[in-house]
């Protein structure tokens, strides 16, 4: 039996694989539904239910799905240029801090200018911030992998830090959370009695852009050829290193805007718990989209289904709702091996 | 403040010793991965597998030998997944990894919550005991902080010898190595680079699994999500930092752990002057210092990286 490289890649194979990979990380949930005790179809609609089944529920798995497009696109275009930025959690919190710097300031400001003006700044903030871990690598041959992760672990220490002493709020009531940002500051809800805010939309437009970007600028091409080969791009006489810097840039920018957005659409202020793992999902989430920029909303949707749908099911029949992490990283298992045989297959012999 | 008063203290050389023994089966198990050129990521999960497997063996009333074997088991399996994905298919090493690293952390969770859902304080066992070395204990400074460690730490220390032994002493060593240098002449000498990736990768995530279960078995006593805490990431540092020998992780893993006990003591006296978050950002911070410091000229195992498939070039 050996691997075999397939001559071309169809577009319906590559559907149909990430479908399967969907249907099996399904499968393995339903196996962990059956050891609570429950019916896995029982589960199933609950979930549905729960994610879809009312207009709150869909404004819910919207507004999960918002931060998750953000650093998908954010892990989408650093992996593309084979940039392995891991550190999307810490650069959320870069942006989510630059929200509350300037947020809290600036009364005469109007919202037109403030929203603007705090994502600009925040996706600045997150592509400098990336920029430590990517000279490190370009210039001293640093793995970025580790750097970015390690890197994580600081930011959100020092997060921990601020909420607790120079950023806490006097009027929390002794809550670890700083100021809430102005009035001008606050993402626009876009569905009454929701929290379904404004922050989706610049996520969907966002993704179009980098898609616009990524396929039809000589940027997004030296980006997606750094990738694919960067002796090849060497040789042709690109730009490798400034085209991994521009990676950086554009990546821990769109990680920051997650934060901006979660910070000014969800909650106003800043705490520890402001991202339940945003940036590590974003990762499930690009590798489901296959990478790519458009398909990281539907893949972003499909996992905000998952968390919405699992806690509301984990609380009707009483499982934990870890379910939720376990389902999406056995997707992100999956999907790994069903894009393969797009690309390979099995001969016999 | 008396810094110097620490280094004459048994205590401080004690906790040294102690907080470097998970760090020292992860960071074997990462170097025995590496070696044969398989980059293993998923080493925070499996720890946290390790930490919640072993513990819960236990709790359920199991041994506490039979708990580290079952921690090294399941290790083994992630390890077996993680080699099937990147040794048999060459699938990417860093995305299997993660992948493999959020599988376990929230598996593990999610077992833990199933098998004791109503928990408000965490469940305790009885842990590894302090086992003393006759004779050699009562050997003056020395005595007490080598002789007088839990069985684990022991083991930690023996398994540095053995996987020295085994890499550099043995065939079966020296074709590990090789696989992870030059993959192609291991096919030429007839032997199969799949087995030997596997194994060498299901070895060492075995060893990481271990390392987890030290943290709930030997220097706690209960188990709490999230409990690993990035120590896994920090191995990774911590491998190439000893460029892939593993007398040299060890010494990295004491030097770290000295870190480590050092900063605790430094908070404990100084108090509030400086916050305490700065204190505990410093492990990370160190760890990054070491990757920079080492990388420059980091002779990192030439096939790393690299999936091999028969017939390809």
């Amino acid at each position: 039996m050996r691997l075999e490289v397939r001559e071309n890649i169809s577009m319906v194979r590559l559907m149909a694989a990430l479908f399967l990979a969907v249907g099996v990380s399904m499968a393995v949930c339903s196996v962990l539904i059956i050891w609570g005790g429950a019916s896995p179809m029982e589960g199933w609609i609950l979930m549905i239910k729960g994610a879809l089944g009312s207009k709150f529920a869909v404004s819910e798995t919207l507004t999960r799905a918002t931060p998750l497009i953000f650093t998908g696109l954010a892990a989408a275009v650093a992996f593309r240029a084979k940039l392995w930025n891991i550190g999307a959690e810490g650069q959320f919190y870069i942006g989510a801090c630059v929200a509350v710097l300037l947020g809290t300031h600036g009364e005469m400001l109007s919202p037109f200018v403030m929203i603007p003006y705090l994502f600009a700044a925040g996706a600045l903030a997150g592509g400098l911030f990336l920029l430590v871990p990517t000279f490190l690598k370009t210039h001293l041959n640093v793995d970025e992998v580790v750097t970015t992760l390690l890197l994580n672990f600081v930011v959100l220490l020092f997060v921990n830090w601020l909420v607790f002493g120079p950023w806490k709020d006097p009027m929390s009531m002794g809550w670890p959370q700083s100021e809430p940002v102005l009035d001008s500051a606050i993402l626009p809800i876009l569905m009454a009695k929701t929290r379904f805010h404004l922050g989706f939309v610049i996520a969907v437009l966002s993704s179009i852009f980098v898609w616009w970007f990524m396929a039809n600028t000589t940027w997004g091409f030296e980006i997606r050829a750094v990738g694919s080969s960067i002796k090849a791009s060497t040789f042709a006489g690109m730009p490798v290193n400034k085209t991994i810097i521009r990676t950086a840039l554009i990546s821990g920018g769109l990680a920051a805007m997650a934060g901006v957005s979660e910070l000014c659409g969800v909650k106003g202020y800043l705490t520890t718990d402001l991202s339940p793992g945003f940036g590590y999902t974003g990762i499930v989430v690009a590798m489901l989209a296959a990478l790519h920029p458009l398909g990281v909303v539907a893949s972003a949707l499909f996992v905000a289904i998952i968390y919405i749908g699992a806690d509301s099911m984990s609380r009707a029949i009483n499982i934990s709702n870890y379910i939720a992490d376990v389902t999406t990283a056995v997707s992100l298992l999956s999907v790994l091996v069903a894009v393969f045989f797009t690309r390979y297959r099995i001969k016999r012999g | 403040m008396d810094l110097m008063g620490f280094f004459l203290e048994t205590g401080f050389w004690m906790a040294c010793i102690r907080m470097a023994t998970p760090l020292i089966f992860g960071t074997l198990g990462e170097l025995v991965c590496e070696r044969a050129g398989v980059v293993n990521l998923g080493i925070e999960g499996i720890m946290a597998a390790g930490c919640m497997g072993g513990w819960m063996w236990v709790y359920l009333g199991g041994s506490l030998w039979g708990g580290i074997f079952f921690a090294a088991f399941v290790g083994a399996m992630f390890g077996l997944l993680h080699s099937l994905f990147t040794v048999y298919l060459g699938l990417s090493q860093h995305v299997t990894g993660l992948g493999i690293t959020m599988l376990g952390s929230s598996l593990s969770a999610y077992v833990f919550r199933m098998l004791l859902p109503r928990v408000t304080t965490p469940p305790k066992i009885v842990p590894f005991q302090p086992l003393d070395i006759p004779f050699l204990k009562d050997i003056p400074f020395l005595g007490q902080i080598l002789f007088s460690q839990t069985a684990l730490t022991y083991l930690a220390f023996a398994a540095i010898i053995v996987v020295a032994f085994i890499l550099f002493k043995t065939p079966l060593g020296l074709a590990l190595r090789m696989v992870g240098e030059n993959p192609l002449a291991v096919e030429a000498q007839g032997l199969s680079v799949f087995y030997l990736r596997t194994l060498a990768v299901c070895a060492g995530s075995a060893m990481m699994a271990v390392g987890g279960a030290f943290l709930t078995m030997s220097a706690f006593d209960a188990y709490y999500i999230g409990m690993v805490n990035g120590r896994g990431w920090i191995c990774i540092a911590l491998v190439v930092f000893s460029s892939w020998k593993p007398f040299k992780a060890l010494a990295g893993c004491l030097l770290f752990a000295g870190f480590d006990a050092l900063q605790m003591r430094v908070q404990q006296q100084a108090g509030m002057a400086i916050p305490y978050q700065f204190y505990l950002m410093l492990p990370y911070v160190f760890s990054i210092i070491a990757l920079i410091i080492m990388s420059r000229k980091a002779a990192y195992p030439k096939a790393l990286l690299i999936p091999f498939r028969k017939g390809e070039r």
